[in-house]
């Protein structure tokens, strides 16, 4: 994995850079989607899969996934769920509002390396289709240099289905895959029941072509894991992303440590191969 | 860069030129212990100190320290203007352990704040004169040190062997007006003083090399100590607190009574305390006093001497004395592991 290179000594790598919300969308009762413009009118230069400290000035400052592709107009976004302070406070936020950004930070999916040539199959539970998205979105942007496109989302309920245009634009599109299911059904549900695991052995995986991207809650990816390693999937072309407390993004402050691994330096974005015997990963 | 010789009289007429040109921090007494404070006079420096309630740390990693300024507006401004220092009386111990801070802090990512007070911090090192109960800095290397300092003050006899090792500690030195070169004889108590610290700083003994440390706790995950001994852990975070080797912090904003601007300060936090590895919506990765208990002993022996190459533990031997429940000391529970194998 490549981490983001270090600018010169002299910077404050904790100086947030100016940035302004552009627009906001509810996404599901929790979940919200912020498109975000640096205000120097600079690129963020991510590659999917990386996150970004963003501040509330006032409230604080938190780890969040980028979920679009690399883009060429300087915007860029992220989904938040309400689930605090600042959290709270960026879902408060009007378009307009003034946010600081530092990133992007951390390892990526390997869009570039890896992935080229080869089907690609993306594991999506509840809010981790957001970080997900950004390597969909890639992988679609230059959808000529993947094999097969296999798309698997499960979510608790229906309600908690996130991008629908984007899911339905997926399951209309003759080169993905789009497999979806819920955990608990309601009335208007027509789909697949259960959990996530329960779409693998349908996504028709050729293990000798296939590297999959999963991205969920640390419980998925204990089951993900296992109904892959029944379609004779390997570790090493697993990839996963797993969440801790980022605080200062740069190896510093210690609270993301998996055993010796840094979340904000080793990862977010793991070769399972790399953590399948660190006791602390999943 | 030279080595002089001062008795005690010189030497605190040089502390008083000090404390007239510079903010000089030494050792000093506080009750029936010791502490680093800001020296009003020579007559306050106590270089014949075990050791000090809190390591100076303190001075370089400030428990709470403001890293920037923001208005609600969004704008932001560092805040590097640290007060430059001159640290006096350092133990070796903790002058091997603010090298370790500086490999920590300074290189791959380096830390402006740090960095900033660390240029503005002159070290004046002393070898130690009196042991502390619970040292063992000479089983982690950390007994003396042969580098890491700007001046090395050694008592031999009646009187101090001092060392100059850089610019600015030649340009400290220079307001101690003219000295005597060290003379051969007490140079030669000084490294009989050097030997001496090797028994001096053993009051504890580890049962293997601290290279070996990392190797020990590869097949020691799953061992019973890790249990016995957390299940006294009252989680207060004291040993993480006065150790000088760990460097853990916890950021937050505070806003201003305006409403309007505010900082953003860093405040020591360590992995021994409850919610150390809470994510938002609440999962702790760390949840049992076990886990957490395990993390600092591998954090220190095998996590950074990994990523680094050095054991964060220099054997001052300050959490043994912070601990309440009387498990924190790194000798007993390495030496259980090695007994354990």
């Amino acid at each position: 994995m490549i981490a983001a290179t270090s600018p010169p000594a002299a910077a404050d790598l904790y100086l947030p850079e100016p940035a302004t919300v552009v627009s906001k969308t509810l996404l599901t009762a929790t979940e919200m989607l912020f498109e975000l413009r640096l205000d120097s009118g600079g690129c963020l230069n991510h590659m999917p899969g990386q996150f970004v400290e963003v501040t509330v000035p006032g409230a604080g400052e938190a780890p969040v996934s980028i979920c679009s592709a690399p883009g060429r107009d300087g915007l860029f976004e992220i989904v938040v769920r309400r689930v605090g302070r600042v959290s709270a406070a960026l879902h408060d936020c009007r378009a307009g509002q003034k946010l600081g950004i530092r990133g992007p930070f951390g390892t990526h999916y390997p869009v570039e390396r890896v992935m080229k040539g080869r089907d690609v199959v993306f594991v999506a539970g509840g809010i981790g289709l957001a970080p997900l998205r950004s390597a969909i979105h890639y992988v679609l942007d230059h959808r000529g240099d993947y094999g097969r496109v296999t798309i698997l989302y499960g979510t608790r309920s229906p309600l908690e289905r996130m991008f629908l245009d984007e899911l339905a634009d997926w399951s209309r599109r003759q080169d993905v895959d789009f497999l979806q299911t819920v955990d608990r059904a309601d009335a208007s549900w027509r789909g697949d029941v259960g959990v996530i695991t329960k779409l693998v052995p349908e996504a028709g995986i050729d293990p000798a072509r296939a590297v999959v991207l999963a991205c969920g809650p640390p419980i998925m990816y204990k089951f993900v894991v296992v109904s892959l390693y029944a379609v004779d999937v390997s570790d090493s072309n697993i990839y996963v992303s797993l969440e801790r407390r980022m605080k200062c993004g740069i190896g510093k402050c210690g609270h993301c440590q998996i055993n010796g691994l840094y979340a904000c330096l080793d990862g977010p974005v793991f070769n399972y191969a790399d953590i399948v015997h660190v006791q602390e990963a999943i | 860069m030279s080595i002089k010789k001062l008795d005690r009289v010189a030497l605190d007429d040089w502390v008083e030129a000090l404390i007239r040109d510079h903010n000089v921090c030494g050792p000093q007494v506080k009750g029936d212990r010791f502490v680093y404070e800001r020296l009003g006079s020579a007559a306050d420096l106590r270089l014949d100190h075990d050791v000090t309630i809190l390591p100076p740390k303190k001075y370089l990693l400030p428990p709470a320290e403001v890293l920037l300024r923001f208005t609600r507006g969004g704008l932001f401004s560092s805040e590097l203007a640290p007060e430059p220092l001159v640290l006096f009386g350092v133990h070796p111990y903790d002058v091997a352990a603010i090298a370790q801070m500086d490999r920590y802090f300074t290189q791959d990512n380096p830390d402006a704040h740090y960095r900033a007070r660390r240029m503005g911090t002159a070290i004046v090192a002393c070898d130690v004169q009196n042991a502390s109960e619970d040292v063992f800095a000479a089983c982690m290397g950390a007994a003396t040190v042969r580098g890491g300092f700007d001046l090395l003050l050694t008592l031999v006899g009646e009187t101090y062997v001092v060392e100059s090792r850089t610019l600015a500690g030649d340009a400290l030195l220079a307001s101690a007006g003219r000295l005597a070169d060290a003379d051969p004889v007490s140079l030669g108590r000084r490294e009989q003083v050097w030997l001496d610290a090797e028994k001096l700083l053993r009051r504890r003994r580890l049962r293997c090399r601290p290279e070996e440390l990392p190797a020990l706790l590869e097949r020691s995950y799953e061992h019973p100590v890790w249990e016995q001994k957390s299940r006294a852990c009252f989680s207060c975070g004291s040993c993480v607190m006065v150790c000088p080797s760990c460097f853990c912090f916890d950021v937050q904003d505070d806003l201003g009574w305006d409403l309007t601007s505010g900082t953003r300060q860093r405040r020591w936090d360590g992995c021994l305390l409850t919610d150390f590895a809470v994510v938002a919506g609440g999962h702790n990765f760390r949840k049992q006093r076990r886990e957490r208990y395990r993390h600092r002993f591998y954090r220190k022996g095998k996590y950074l001497r990994e990523r680094y190459g050095f054991v964060a533990c220099v054997g001052c031997g300050r959490c043994v004395v912070a601990c309440t429940s009387g498990i924190a000391s790194p000798v007993d529970v390495y030496n259980a592991l090695v007994e354990g194998q």
